[in-house]
């Protein structure tokens, strides 16, 4: 089956532009997507050679990091982060730039807004100077994190330079159960293969319990990606993707869609292409999740126990290990469930989606947060957070007692005013529970929409199938 | 961006596995628009007290090991965020190799783009370096990059891989932004070709 080939095989070769003797490749970017953080030294860049931007039509820029989730009016208060945001701004203007400004309903997070808008296609390849890019290989397109310099190589060329990753299959057969949810599918493949599993590969996601999930579903699977330290996340196009990309603002309209869908079908894996590696896994067997480390390996179903280091084969995680303990304040044998936290962050491009808000508003409908709880909802785009007032979710959350907040990043990574303070622990929706992520000494256990509403109830990890 | 050729230079041991982006540059220090002055911030959590004094358990605050140029790192060094601040801030540190049994990718080819190098050894051999690097103001380590070679006090020669091309880059100091700008008539046929198999992709 040598013609055979994959769905990353498929878009590759159909992005190369040049090949090397010496192996390089030159990959054609469709769509470049930039935001306040990783750009300002890429633009400078180009200003000092001389150079502009290749194509201004297919690159968007939105502030996401460092914008405030409350008092808008205000303004961005902190100097260093107004700077960032002002700086691109003027960096938008002078190259040519598509943005959604601050005042914009369209704004947000840059992963929750790309496939929103319907800038995110099957097919494409998407880059963006952020490593939750791999969310967007949920419409099956090529789409990864990159460096700043790499951020001005596409701005300058519209292409990178690329060797060609290998080719991974993570197939999950069966059915994900009741109140398990692609966050805890996402958890327990990193908990699986660790977050270095993915390491050189383009992960292709696929089987029933992948294909069954909705689009909001396949982008957190994607977005976890990276933290399995895949180059990639793909999940091959099918009726699901084409009925969410349909009539979107930049989505091809009438006669083009029909076009585009029907090269979008050949996308697919082909029957016995090869894969480099596969892992297979039965949906039956993945439960809520929670992690109890500092990394999203540390992950263990929600029904277990703080793992001793002395459990760990290899003596490098052992000691890692014995520091996550040291630094999560937990002791070795507790139960994951009688973890108490103090906080509830609901939010991020992982899970910030209108789908995500739902499910939480279906469980805190009518209950309370508990009183030593810190709960917030941030949405992931400002037309999110409209939908969600339109569906009255929005008075769910602030009468069960959830602050109501503005798109943004917010306290998945603390650039803003939202973090934790040393000591506090938090029931979170993002995506990295690393040492100090959400704050400086804070303490991260992450976990699906579900689960944190839960924990926001009873101020404690809690499993969510056990609570009603 | 400045060559890499040879380097001989104190070598400094940090284990500790999974050492992500956000240990190496915290958040805080993202918001610089200039690549250059990270140095001071480098690994901010782990080297400085809540008061900003130095923490005496950091290695790169031990006096045999401030001016290290090369760090032998545990294994999948450099995960999480894209952040390019990472390897801004160990250059502007002073560290000019970083070996470990394995890297992130982001930071792997950001490395490469700030005249980095990041070296792949096995288990064993990363074994002998931390025990290279963990002899103080012995703990010199010499790098030949031509030769893909790196020696130990005791004068064992390790070899590694590193991609041809990378290699071209690095030795010489490119800008590869200039060398894909001289390939620009193959985007501009990329392009025409484009629009007429997926003309939806451009205006």
């Amino acid at each position: 089956m040598g013609d055979a080939r994959t769905l990353y095989d498929k878009i590759w070769d159909d992005h190369l532009v040049d090949t090397q003797d010496d192996g390089a490749s030159l990959l054609y970017i469709d769509r470049h997507l930039v935001h306040e953080v990783t750009s300002p030294q890429a633009f400078e860049g180009l200003r000092t050679s001389g150079r502009t931007v290749r194509r201004t039509d297919a690159t968007f820029a939105v502030a996401d990091h460092n914008v405030p989730t409350k008092d808008l009016h205000l303004g961005i208060v902190e100097p260093q982060s107004k700077l960032q945001v002002e700086t691109l701004e003027a960096n938008v203007k002078e190259f040519g730039v598509n943005y959604f400004s601050m005042t914009d309903d369209r704004r947000g997070i840059v992963h929750i807004i790309g496939p929103e808008q319907g800038l995110t296609l099957p097919g494409m390849t998407i880059v963006c100077g952020d490593s939750h890019t791999s969310t967007h290989g949920a419409f099956g397109s090529l789409a990864h994190g990159i460096g700043t310099s790499e951020v001005e190589h596409v701005l300058a060329t519209q292409t990178l330079i690329q060797n060609k990753a290998k080719n991974m299959l993570i197939q999950v057969n069966g059915e994900l159960g009741a109140g398990v949810t692609a966050k805890d599918l996402a958890l327990a493949i990193i908990g699986n293969i660790g977050t270095a599993g993915g390491t050189g590969c383009v992960i292709e996601y696929a089987g029933d319990a992948v294909l069954s999930l909705s689009m909001e579903g396949r982008m957190t699977l994607c977005n976890m990606t990276i933290e399995a330290g895949a180059r990639a996340g793909l999940i091959a196009p099918d009726q699901t993707t084409f009925d969410y990309v349909k009539g979107r603002a930049y989505a091809p309209k009438a006669g083009a869609y029909e076009q585009a869908v029907s090269y979008w079908k050949t996308l697919a894996t082909d029957e016995g292409a090869h894969f480099d590696e596969t892992v297979v896994m039965d949906a039956a067997d993945i439960v809520p999740y929670v992690t109890w480390g500092t990394s999203p390996e540390d992950a263990l179903p929600i029904t277990g126990t703080v793992p001793a280091p002395s459990s760990f084969a290899d003596s490098g995680k052992q000691i890692a290990a014995e520091r996550a303990l040291k630094y999560m304040g937990l002791e070795a044998g507790m139960k994951l469930t009688d973890i108490e936290v103090d906080h509830v962050f609901v939010g991020s491009c992982t899970n910030g989606r209108i789908e995500d808000l739902r499910a939480v508003a279906e469980v805190v409908k009518g209950k309370t947060v508990k009183d030593t709880v810190n709960a917030i909802i941030v949405p992931g785009s400002g037309l999110v957070k409209i939908q969600a007032e339109e569906e009255g979710l929005d008075v769910i959350f602030t009468e069960a007692g959830f602050e109501w907040r503005e798109p943004g990043c917010s306290m998945c990574l603390a650039m803003n005013a939202d973090r934790l303070e040393d000591g506090d622990r938090c029931a979170s929706t993002s995506n990295r529970n690393f040492e100090g992520r959400q704050g400086r000494g804070g303490r991260t256990h992450l976990v699906s929409p579900v689960m944190a509403a839960a924990a926001a109830i009873t101020g404690h990890l809690t499993d969510i199938r056990d609570f009603g | 961006m400045e060559k890499f050729t040879k380097l001989t230079g104190i070598a400094a041991a940090m284990p500790l596995v999974n050492i992500d982006t956000d240990m190496i540059i915290p958040k805080q220090f993202l918001k610089t628009i200039q690549r250059v002055g990270l140095g001071k911030n480098l690994f901010a959590e782990m080297r400085y007290e809540d008061d900003g004094s130095d923490r005496q358990d950091f290695v790169l605050n031990q006096p045999a090991y401030r001016k290290a140029e090369i760090l032998v790192a545990g294994d999948n060094f450099g995960c999480g965020s894209s952040r390019e601040h990472a390897p801004w801030a160990l250059l502007d540190f002073g560290i000019r190799c970083v070996i470990s049994t394995s890297f992130a990718d982001i930071f792997y080819n950001n490395c490469f783009k700030n005249g980095i190098l990041p070296i792949v050894v096995s288990k064993e051999q990363h074994e002998k370096l931390l025990d290279d690097a963990d002899r103080g103001s012995n703990a010199t380590i010499s790098v030949d990059l031509e030769a893909q070679e790196i020696k130990g006090p005791d004068g064992g020669t390790i070899s590694f891989e590193l991609e041809p091309f990378r290699k071209h880059c690095l030795l010489n100091g490119l800008d590869d932004i200039g060398l894909t700008l001289e390939k620009t008539d193959k985007v501009d046929r990329f392009e025409e070709q484009q629009k007429l198999s997926q003309p939806w992709l451009q205006k």
